[in-house]
């Protein structure tokens, strides 16, 4: 067993921010992750760091923006924390020199961003966030941060108390992907959930194939609520044969969106009449179906995103990664001719539910980064607003963890008194457990708080008696089978436009999966390097989160930022100002909600028409 | 472990991709072929067809595997499928336990590095169509192989901390007393391209001095020492620190300026050149050298 202060588990952005703002307040902090942190998928983030860094920005407007562009589900004391810190770890990367794309008189340059009132988007070139990545990697190096990587953390150690507001997590359960051997680590302080997104239970995404929602599942049947699951943002520039993104930088340097006529429909087609391009990114996504779906679509399937008129020294100045990733992955040169693009999913806006100190209701146990909502992003993140997330509450997140002292947080966080049951919930099947995979949210302790240690050796053999399961049973079904039938279900019936029964189909599809999961197998029969054992434990994950997509999608009967639904037409601010919620209650979900804060530090943010 | 393996006899491809999971050991006597010239032709010629890939096999305890072998695998092709796309296809529907590393499918994450048709490429960014088939896929050369396509990193790993990449100022103030450094446009594009390694390790993998002399720092460390050395914002003294660490016995004069990592790069990054504009700083500030 091994054993440390904190753990973090994820080496992304916000997992790299958590160790290493820990290891400043004196822990003794590993990192143990499925890739070596540069493997992680922040690197592929393009477009920037929203920032007020400028006369005339300031936080507030930074706040404002933000909370508009959730469609008011942000949590005010969430929002402002972002926006308050944000320049001051923008300007901490670039003293650990990060890169950033610099003005003539030298200072970090910024670019007008979709639904920013002001350009704060800081950038190093269309790939900030592989800077980024690198930046921080290179500070955990410096401060000889243990880092465990290739190895794939299966568990939670939590004890299992009735109430998960009184549960403990105490480490978490591994394997080291290279040996298979399964392995304790022992948390003294905390565990920091920082595993990233969960793209992978939908099939066009622009999400790397390791962003399954580990961190999520885990901590979902470990009794944390996840929260708001069903807001998934789709972006609205991707490219059609592979998902790769087109990073929203293009729109922000002038690029134009044309359907198949030659026109330009965010404007000609009134989707946007001030911003047009620059809409949020929900509002630019359906915009390109809404064409699609008329008739006025290229191919019946995606528009054209023109950046030629840019001209080839300023595209090569800002958006030369583009270029490449055009070429490379659609065979077009974007100098010379427009690229294709449609709707990818690309971020969900909800996770693990957290206060602003990162904390979930599970004492001991954290997330920050895209696995968490705090929630920044409420209905509908905006661009750029991403990185600055992992930077300012991986930094919170990892100091609390180690002790310090953060000050009461405002947002509260499990089931308590101040949340509202759901009760009218018309379920098309039974969601939650289906039986033989006992993953094990929490260890069997008969309810009685063990020690530590035993919680962890419990845990430790519950996964090594599941990996041994699946790796002796002889014949099945393989995980390929069920993951692919997962992703179909959720894209064609989760995505941008969603109608009840669609829905309804997917809970059914989702739930056929869980009972043929039962019958998983792995087939290689080797402890090394075994990746298909990885990824069927993956899928596993991906189905328990999937199922919440889903759920609060069927619940939720208004239309706010992302979540469209085609039978309710309007944004519902007398029953919806609130976030979704659903917990695992080991293995029959349930749901409940939690009032939105709009109260901020100095004004109360009255819900808007929002319009671009 | 090296990876250059005998060849066993050659045999015709079945079309049917069904019929065919891995069928081994059988490999051809390919030559390690070149790009195909007209790759438009070559993508149409391609529809509706199936693509030949021989994809290298081992695993240290598995019974059959234990002896390096090439599989052979019938991939329906589709427009635009890459070297990825074909062993996660062949994965996915033949064989489950293919191990290859893989992320981010764009060309950042670094993870799918091989030597395709005898060139170390990276798979999500190499097009099948452009390559002569049948489409040889083998673990990066001169690294240890783990198992099937997967080699151990460790060693590149260690050459790149060796260089102290990280910024070195000692006296960082507390984050909240932070002022933005400048620096022109004109240093940060002199250090834009080393910036953009993505440590897939190609460069190392096809390097001649790297294969023989196992301290050698090699291009990536190299390349990751040039961004800081040339970044204005450290000052002279940590320069100097890094020169030193440079000009070290295993350390920029071993290049022998033969351009196969800069070859190699995915990221078409100007490896030798950095390689050289260093050796020029370690003389320029006279120090000592071997």
């Amino acid at each position: 067993m091994y054993e440390h202060d904190v753990i973090v588990v994820g080496a992304g952005g916000a997992g790299l921010r958590a160790a290493i703002a820990a290891h400043e307040a004196g822990a003794d902090v590993a990192m143990v992750s499925k890739l070596h942190p540069v493997r992680s998928h922040t690197g592929a983030a393009e477009g920037g760091i929203n920032a007020a860094l400028q006369e005339g920005d300031d936080w507030e407007l930074h706040a404002y923006d933000t909370m508009k562009g959730s469609d008011y589900l942000g949590d005010a004391p969430a929002v402002e924390t972002l926006a308050k810190n944000s320049p001051k770890e923008t300007i901490n990367l670039e003293h650990w020199g990060m890169p950033f794309s610099r003005e003539e008189d030298g200072t970090v340059s910024q670019r007008p961003f979709g639904g920013l009132s002001y350009p704060r988007t800081t950038y190093a070139g269309a790939e900030t966030g592989h800077h980024l990545l690198h930046t921080m990697y290179e500070q955990v190096v410096k401060r000889g941060i243990q880092v465990y990587d290739e190895w794939y953390v299966m568990n939670l150690a939590t004890t299992d108390e009735a109430d998960p507001n009184d549960r403990e997590c105490h480490g978490v359960v591994a394997y080291d992907v290279q040996s298979g051997n399964i392995e304790g680590f022992k948390a003294n302080q905390g565990v920091v959930l920082a595993t990233g997104g969960p793209g992978q239970a939908f099939d066009h995404t622009t999400n790397a194939v390791s962003c399954t929602g580990d961190g999520h599942a885990m901590a979902y049947r470990a009794g944390a609520p996840l929260e708001d699951m069903e807001f998934i943002q789709f972006h609205p520039t991707s490219l059609p044969s592979t998902g790769v993104l087109i990073s929203e930088g293009v729109r922000g340097e002038g690029g134009i969106l044309y359907n198949s006529e030659g026109e330009r429909f965010m404007f000609e087609h009134g989707y946007a009449n001030n911003s047009g391009e620059l809409a949020s990114r929900d509002v630019v996504a359906r915009a390109e179906l809404t064409e699609v779906g008329e008739g006025r679509g290229v191919e019946d399937e995606y528009v054209h995103l023109d950046m030629r008129h840019l001209g080839e020294e300023r595209i090569m100045d800002r958006l030369e990664n583009i270029l490449h990733l055009a070429e490379d992955f659609e065979g077009v040169d974007g100098l010379v001719e427009p690229m294709p693009v449609k709707p990818g999913q690309h971020y969900a806006m909800g996770g693990i539910e957290v206060d602003e100190n990162g904390q979930t209701c599970v004492n001991g146990l954290y997330a920050a980064g895209e696995c968490a909502c705090v929630s920044v992003h409420g209905g509908n993140r905006l661009g750029g607003n991403a990185l600055p997330e992992l930077i300012v509450f991986g930094k919170r997140a990892g100091r609390h963890a180690a002790g310090e002292d953060l000050g009461d947080p405002e947002i509260r966080t499990g089931y308590g008194d101040d949340v509202e049951d759901e009760t009218e919930t018309d379920l098309p099947v039974t969601p939650g457990d289906a039986g033989v995979d006992t993953s094990g949210g929490v260890a069997a302790d008969g309810g009685v708080t063990a020690d530590a240690e035993g919680v962890l050796e419990r845990t430790v053999e519950t996964a090594r008696q599941r990996v041994d399961r699946l790796m002796d049973k002889e014949d099945g079904v393989q995980h390929a089978e069920i993951r692919a039938k997962l992703q179909k279900a959720m894209t064609d019936y989760v995505n941008v436009f969603r109608t009840e029964e669609g829905v309804k189909k997917a809970l059914r599809l989702i739930r056929e999966c869980r009972q043929e999961y039962q019958d998983v197998y792995v087939d290689d029969p080797s402890r090394t390097f075994n990746t298909d054992l990885q990824q069927t434990i993956e899928t596993r994950n991906l189905i328990d989160v999937a199922e919440t997509i889903a759920l609060g999608a069927l619940v939720r009967d208004e239309f706010r930022g992302a979540h469209w639904r085609k039978e309710h037409q309007e944004r519902k601010d007398e029953e919806w100002l609130k976030h979704t919620l659903i917990s695992w209650d080991d293995g029959e979900p349930s749901i409940f909600y939690r009032p939105v804060i709009l109260e901020g530090e100095n004004k109360t943010y009255e819900p808007k028409e929002r319009s671009y | 472990m090296s990876t250059q393996q005998a060849e066993p006899e050659s045999q015709e491809a079945p079309d049917d991709p069904a019929m065919n999971g891995a069928e081994s050991p059988a490999a051809d006597e390919q030559t390690g072929g070149g790009m195909v010239d007209d790759h438009a032709e070559k993508r149409a010629e391609l529809e509706g067809e199936t693509v030949h890939i021989k994809v290298f096999r081992y695993d240290p305890e598995v019974e059959g595997k234990q002896e390096p072998r090439f599989d052979d695998f019938h991939v329906p092709f589709e427009k635009g499928m890459t070297v990825l796309d074909a062993v996660m296809y062949a994965r996915d529907e033949y064989d489950s336990s293919l191990t290859f590393r893989h992320s981010c499918r764009q060309a950042v994450c670094g993870s799918d590095a091989f030597f395709v048709n005898g060139k170390q490429r990276l798979g999500c960014k190499t097009q099948i169509s452009d390559l002569e088939q049948p489409v040889r896929i083998e673990p990066l050369p001169h690294q240890e192989v783990v198992k099937d396509l997967v080699v151990d990193m460790d060693h590149f790993y260690d050459q790149m901390h060796t260089v102290e990449p990280y910024f070195q100022d000692e006296d960082t103030p507390a984050t909240e007393d932070l002022e933005e450094q400048r620096q022109t446009p004109e240093n940060r594009e002199k250090i834009k391209m080393s910036s953009r390694c993505i440590w897939c390790g190609a460069c190392m993998s096809s390097c001649n001095i790297a294969a023989g002399d196992n301290e050698y720092l090699g291009p990536a460390a190299i390349n990751k020492a040039y961004k800081f050395a040339m970044d204005d914002r450290e000052d002279e003294q940590i320069k100097e620190h890094r020169l030193r660490i440079l000009e070290q016995e295993h350390g920029v004069w071993r290049c022998q300026t033969q351009f196969s990592c800069t070859e190699v790069c995915p990221k078409d990054i100007p490896l030798t050149e950095h390689i050289q504009e260093l050796k020029r700083e370690a003389v320029k500030k006279n120090l000592k050298f071997w």
